[in-house]
């Protein structure tokens, strides 16, 4: 090969590479744009619940909508938190949640543990009994639920709204599977030196699956927040409600008259709690869900 | 695994989970088959003494006859076969752009998992207010003030006229246009997150061959990156289609609990929906309809896993 085709090849080839160049910025700006668009997208009702949330009535109900507030009105937020009656609200879902997440827990752990470590007739099949039933719609065990616990004179307590829902098969499974991968060995260590499966399960266990046990404490919590249907059928009563339910209602009014940047408000006050969770604990979030498929 | 000297410690382990599931899991489980076979079943009438009900299908005949119900079923199916296919094409392709860029991937990431920590109930709300053309009924004294609403600003600036999307006189086909809007919305952050997830876990070496053999992009994606992600596709296709059936307090958060526009109630309403109106007075009627639910899941879910095993690549 003559000196003279080498520079020829060369600079073909760093035509091609250059065009390359060009080719990827392109595709790389096209990706940005896209992404760019449909990050706004679901980002918008987020950004129009805020600065809804925020006008006046006057401004809310003009024929083109401002984009920017002309007036900020924080005193929407307190009349959303009087009209919802917030405060009992949230105080209720604090505790049912609470309360439901801690026996959860103790029950989710012991039976995890059976599952993972002791030896019994009919574990197995028992286990993979108790995962079937995930398959089963839960609706299909709310009509005899509903039933059960009016027989047991539950409706308008706290018990209804906490112990149908204690045991989840699902974070069984979740919290065995983290138990299995504890080797066996420290197990019989702490057999030989003495140690009680209570202890060992406090002391080595819990400690070393302490990542799933926060997942599944902040699904319970939030499915606290975000439940519905199942207190709205047994605890709808002044007392008892729930937050997501209390909003539901406070804002359907026959009149179809509804002062919306005071709703909009109230939506903000009750979606503040989850995304303080998601900014700080998004990791275990983005952990249990990618393993559930279920939400909250 | 151990030898337990005492077998029976684990019962005592386990003896709070198996109550409770007992209660609130085999019972029910059980009784949904009684009632369902129980004609004209309902639970106040069972406590009278005297009274039995015949065992047949009446109930089930009941739920297929009843006019709701074939209005709930087409809903719930509308919902299944639009929103599943829409969110799955999008969430993939959301997922591979995500997957192809570094800088602001953490950034964009997060901003397309915020719809799953919000409450459907609540973001419903947003959303009826954000297509409500009607921005509020009532301006001073008696007067009808029509305003057009953030949605139809929106198209109005592409030269649409407004439409009508939820409020009173709206149509079928922008109701359950807003509703697909919604739940798709909805749907997205968990598909993307498990869709990225397997894609940062594909072997790049399928991607540096194809580049070798200059094959093109769009050759490329629909021959690696949807096979090597078939799993995951089937998995979240699987879910969607299970979440879909039983779709419910979507709808309750953008019509509430009328589960139609104004005027219009039930015009919206779901297979899920059908069973809670049925409940409290109905109960015979209601178990029918769970068990063809159930049924209906049951079967997509198999027509799933058998076209997956036959598409999936491992």
């Amino acid at each position: 090969m003559t000196a003279q085709n080498i520079t020829m090849q060369e600079k073909d080839m760093s035509r091609v590479h250059a065009r390359q160049r060009v080719m990827k910025i392109a595709v790389q700006v096209g990706l940005y744009a896209f992404l760019g668009i449909m990050a706004l997208i679901v980002i918008f009702p987020f950004y129009f619940m805020l600065i809804s949330s925020v006008k006046s009535m006057d401004e809310y109900r003009q024929t083109v909508q401002t984009l920017w507030p002309r007036d900020i009105i924080l005193h929407n937020y307190v009349d959303a938190f009087k009209t919802a009656n917030l405060g009992t609200l949230f105080l209720n879902t604090m505790y049912v949640g609470v309360v439901s997440t801690i026996l959860s827990l103790v029950i989710t752990v012991l039976s995890a543990f059976a599952f993972a470590r002791l030896e019994f007739k009919g574990r197995d099949a028992m286990f993979a009994a108790l995962l079937a039933t995930m398959m089963i719609p839960g609706e299909l065990f709310t009509i005899t639920n509903y039933a059960t616990i009016s027989a047991f004179e539950w409706k308008n307590t706290y018990t209804v709204l906490i112990v149908p829902f204690l045991v989840s098969v699902f974070y069984i499974y979740l919290l065995r599977q983290n138990f299995l991968q504890i080797p066996n060995e420290l197990y019989l260590a702490a057999k030989v030196d003495g140690t009680s499966d209570l202890k060992y399960l406090w002391k080595v266990m819990i400690p070393l699956s302490l990542p799933t046990l926060i997942s599944i404490t902040i699904l319970k919590m939030m499915g606290a927040w975000n439940s519905y249907v199942w207190p709205r059928l047994v605890a709808n009563d002044e007392a008892h409600r729930m937050i997501t339910n209390g909003l539901r209602n406070a804002f359907t009014d026959s009149t179809g008259d509804v002062n919306i940047p005071v709703q909009m408000a109230a939506v903000a006050l009750v979606s503040t709690p989850l995304f303080l969770v998601f900014i700080f604990l998004r990791k275990y979030i983005m952990k249990g869900v990618s393993r559930s498929g279920i939400k909250g | 695994m151990v030898e337990s000297k005492h077998p029976w410690k684990a019962w005592i382990y386990l003896a709070p989970a198996i109550v409770l599931l007992l209660i609130f899991t085999v019972w029910p489980i059980v009784n949904t088959l009684r009632m369902a076979f129980l004609e004209n079943y309902n639970i106040m009438a069972a406590t009278v003494p005297g009274v039995t009900f015949n065992v047949g299908l009446g109930n089930f005949q009941q739920v297929i006859q009843y006019g709701g119900f074939l209005t709930c079923l087409g809903n719930t199916m509308l919902i299944c076969f639009l929103t599943v296919p829409i969110s799955t094409f999008l969430a993939l392709i959301i997922a591979v752009c995500l997957n192809a860029i570094r800088p602001l991937q953490r950034m964009l990431q997060t901003i397309f998992f915020l719809p799953y920590v919000t409450n459907s109930i609540a973001i419903g709300m947003v959303f009826a207010a954000m297509f409500n053309m009607i921005g509020n009924n009532f301006g001073g004294e008696g007067e009808l003030l029509i305003t057009a609403g953030i949605i139809n600003n929106i198209i109005g600036i592409f030269g649409v006229e407004p439409i009508n999307w939820i409020n009173v006189g709206s149509s079928y086909a922008a109701n359950v246009f807003v509703m697909v809007v919604y739940i798709v919305w909805n749907a997205l952050p968990f598909k993307i997150l498990i869709l990225l997830g397997g894609l940062q876990s594909v072997n790049k070496q399928y991607y540096d061959a194809a580049k070798v053999d200059g094959t093109s992009r769009v050759r490329t994606f629909w021959r690696i990156t949807v096979p090597l992600l078939s799993p995951m596709i089937a998995y979240v296709v699987i879910t969607g289609f299970i979440g879909g059936f039983k779709e419910y307090s979507s709808i309750v958060g953008i019509f509430g609990e009328d589960m139609g526009p104004t005027g219009d109630p039930r015009r919206l309403n779901t297979m899920v929906g059908f069973i809670y109106d049925a409940l409290a007075n109905h109960q015979g009627r209601a178990s029918a309809a769970a068990l063809i639910l159930f049924g209906i899941i049951f079967v997509v879910t198999m027509i799933n896993l058998w076209v997956s095993k036959k598409k999936t690549h491992y």
